[in-house]
């Protein structure tokens, strides 16, 4: 089906060009100059103005003539847009991203609309405002992708291969992210990712939370869960880094609470970035829950994980319990009773003390007040 | 040099005659009292140890306690982070352990080698006696408008549960904070399950450590009506003849009978100790009362 239709776009110009021919551009300009030197630089010069505008065959011509048909040479590209959320997007949506149809560059010459490093700002054009944003319903993400990794990399930086916007979310055939064919679905993101970033993809996909999504399950985490979509920072940095224990705790709400039981929580919210982490000792993308033989949390593998911070580590030492619960009786016996003595034991001698001291107070005062002039307070 | 004239003054012998009685000293010319030795200079210097090292382990311990409060990060953020924290919070912990251990060498080398076995038992010990409970109850009356007040001996009731509050909270928050700190060599002994447990007991004992000295222990010795604002005899080392009286009476009536009382007469204290004791009692009880209020926000808002 693919082939034929490409077949009849190479059949279709072929003919368009031979029926042109010879090229009367020149006649054309004699009215239509301002489009003249721009158009022959740009891809479609060669062409000729009846390359295009094949219905005008000779002078004077219709008043109105027929719009420009893109799709009599490109058919998939214009099907695509034509199933895509651009579909509706204006009279004429090839306009909207590649500009002047006279002037459209080849998507290398960096001067081009849709040249990598000029495609963000091409597509922020609408996606950039707010106003647009609100609109339609959509975030407004221009902002927050220029300032991520991504939007830095390949537009500050020059990084071609940095992900521009229609890394992910392709360029003609644009679905909305519900769509179970969108390369933004759910379903599809590591795939979309992994397009660059292959090894965090295999591991994922390796990893507990990945096969988890394999299977259906609908709140298995994403690349985009933990990384987002067009915030995506630098993994390396602290203020990254800092945040991801939040990150895991957006879900996994009881381990993070009792994460935050322990000294490795309290000086990480100091700022102490030396200290474990959830990815620290879970490892990141491939995470594999203790009972598999390859986790790092997995009880063989333990002293070797608690190892990578803390030397001399003992199979003893490991029996630690980083997500112990003073709140568990069953589970934690021996700090749950702990726990529970040093409250009797605050709340006793506080008590006590307050009780002791108030009176004291009292009578304290009533005797200074029955002798004013003591012979200390002279 | 003012601390030569502290040792002087405070040997009690050095201006004591042969025979006991003390040669000419004279009152204060202030208030006209005679004043005796209570505490010597080394304990004094433990006392100032202990409230120094004791208000930096609370200033650099209460952030990571409260750790998810905005105060606790701030302060972490201005003095570049949590590692500065730690340093001096592990400064402090050694300096205070070497006091703790000084104060227990010292009773161990006053009770072996000088035989002072008061130290172990009697009215001059630490240890609790029947005489406490008594007087607790006696208190109880008096507080009550029910009884007279009762005659204390050289420590009150109070005073020793101030004393082994600390001495348990030494001990206690100590063991587990040098069982985190070498937390690899210490799981060769104890399980390493138990350093969860250590965490716990260290951080509560601490809050409870804190609360308790910095309301009880401030207003059973110093906020009193009967001796607010301030006593300072731990700064100066000495009472007055008539806070002798008053406070420690059964103390003053077995040093009269023995005739010991002369023995440990001393000059008044000088005016510098006496700006020194203000300025170094204010401070402390100024910085205590801010951590206080900020550690029950904290508590409050957890």
């Amino acid at each position: 089906m693919r082939a034929s239709a490409a077949v009849a776009l190479a059949l279709a110009c072929a003919f368009n060009v031979l029926a042109a021919s010879p090229d009367k551009s020149a006649e054309c300009l004699a009215c239509h100059d301002e489009k003249g030197a721009a158009f022959q630089a740009s891809v479609h010069g060669s062409l000729g103005c009846t390359g295009c505008h094949t219905d005008k065959k000779a002078y004077p011509h219709a008043e109105n003539p027929p719009a420009v048909k893109c799709e009599s040479c490109h058919t998939d590209p214009v099907a695509g847009v034509n199933v895509s959320v651009h579909a509706k997007a204006s009279p004429q949506p090839c306009k909207g991203c590649h500009g002047d149809p006279h002037g459209i560059l080849r998507a290398g010459d960096p001067k081009s609309s849709t040249y990598p490093s000029n495609l963000p700002r091409t597509c922020g054009g609408c996606h950039g405002d707010a106003k647009f944003a609100k609109s339609h319903g959509l975030k407004e993400v221009y902002s927050q992708y220029m300032d991520s990794i991504h939007g830095f990399a390949l537009t500050q930086d020059g990084l071609l291969v940095a992900a521009s916007c229609a890394s992910c979310h392709g360029s003609h055939k644009i679905l909305s992210k519900r769509d179970p064919a969108s390369r933004n679905n759910r379903a599809n993101i590591p795939a979309t990712c992994g397009t660059c970033h292959a090894g965090p993809e295999r591991d994922y996909l390796a990893g507990i939370h990945g096969q988890s999504m394999q299977t259906g399950n609908s709140r298995a985490p994403v690349c985009t869960s933990c990384h987002s979509a067009h915030q995506i920072a630098d993994p390396r940095t602290v203020a990254w880094q800092m945040k991801t224990s939040a990150t895991c705790g957006g879900c996994h709400q009881d381990k993070y609470r009792t994460y935050r039981d322990t000294f490795h929580a309290q000086v990480s919210a100091l700022g102490y970035m030396e200290t474990a982490h959830c990815w620290d000792c879970h490892s990141f993308h491939d995470i594999l829950p203790a009972t598999h033989a390859k986790s790092t949390i997995a009880p063989a593998n333990l002293i070797t994980t608690c190892g990578k911070c803390h030397s001399g580590v003992t199979a003893s030492f490991v029996s630690y319990q980083p997500h112990a619960d003073k709140h568990k009786r069953d589970a934690y016996p021996a700090l749950w009773a702990t726990g529970i003595f040093m409250n009797l034991l605050l709340a006793g001698v506080l008590g006590f003390f307050a009780l002791h001291t108030l009176l004291w107070l009292i009578r304290g005062l009533r005797e200074r007040a029955a002798q004013p002039k003591t012979p200390l307070e002279e | 040099m003012p601390n030569e004239e502290l040792m002087k003054i405070d040997e009690p012998d050095a201006t004591a005659s042969p025979d006991g009685v003390p040669s000419d000293i004279p009152p204060s010319p202030e208030s006209g009292s005679r004043y005796y030795s209570r505490f010597s200079v080394p304990q004094r210097y433990l006392h100032g140890v202990l409230a120094i090292t004791f208000l930096g382990l609370a200033l650099t311990g209460l952030p990571l306690r409260f750790s998810n409060t905005s105060v606790a990060q701030a302060l972490a953020h201005a003095v570049g982070g949590f590692g500065t924290i730690l340093f001096f919070h592990l400064l402090n912990a050694v300096l205070m352990t070497l006091a703790f251990l000084t104060h227990l060498g010292d009773i161990a080398y006053r009770v072996i080698a000088h035989k002072e076995y008061g130290l172990v038992w009697g009215p001059n010990s630490m240890v609790p006696r029947f005489k406490d409970i008594q007087d607790f109850f006696g208190n109880l009356k008096w507080f009550l408008h029910l009884g007279p007040k009762p005659k204390m001996d050289r420590y009150a009731y109070w005073d020793k549960f101030d004393y082994w509050a600390v001495f348990w909270g030494m001990a206690i928050i100590g063991f587990s904070g040098y069982a985190m700190w070498f937390a690899p060599f210490f799981a060769r002994f104890i399980p390493g399950s138990w350093l969860n447990i250590a965490l716990l007991i260290h951080g509560e004992e601490a809050l409870l450590a804190v609360t308790f000295i910095f309301t009880i222990h401030f207003f059973n010795t110093h906020l009193r009506p009967e001796n607010f604002p301030m006593d300072l005899v731990i700064f100066n080392g000495r009472v007055s003849e008539e806070e002798l009286q008053h406070r420690h009476p059964e103390e003053y009536k077995r040093l009269v009978e023995s005739g010991e009382l002369e023995k440990i007469r001393v000059q008044a204290p000088p005016r510098w100790l006496q700006n020194f004791g203000w300025v170094f009692g204010t401070s402390v009880i100024l910085v205590g009362f801010v951590l206080i209020a900020l550690t029950i926000v904290a508590f409050a808002t957890e």
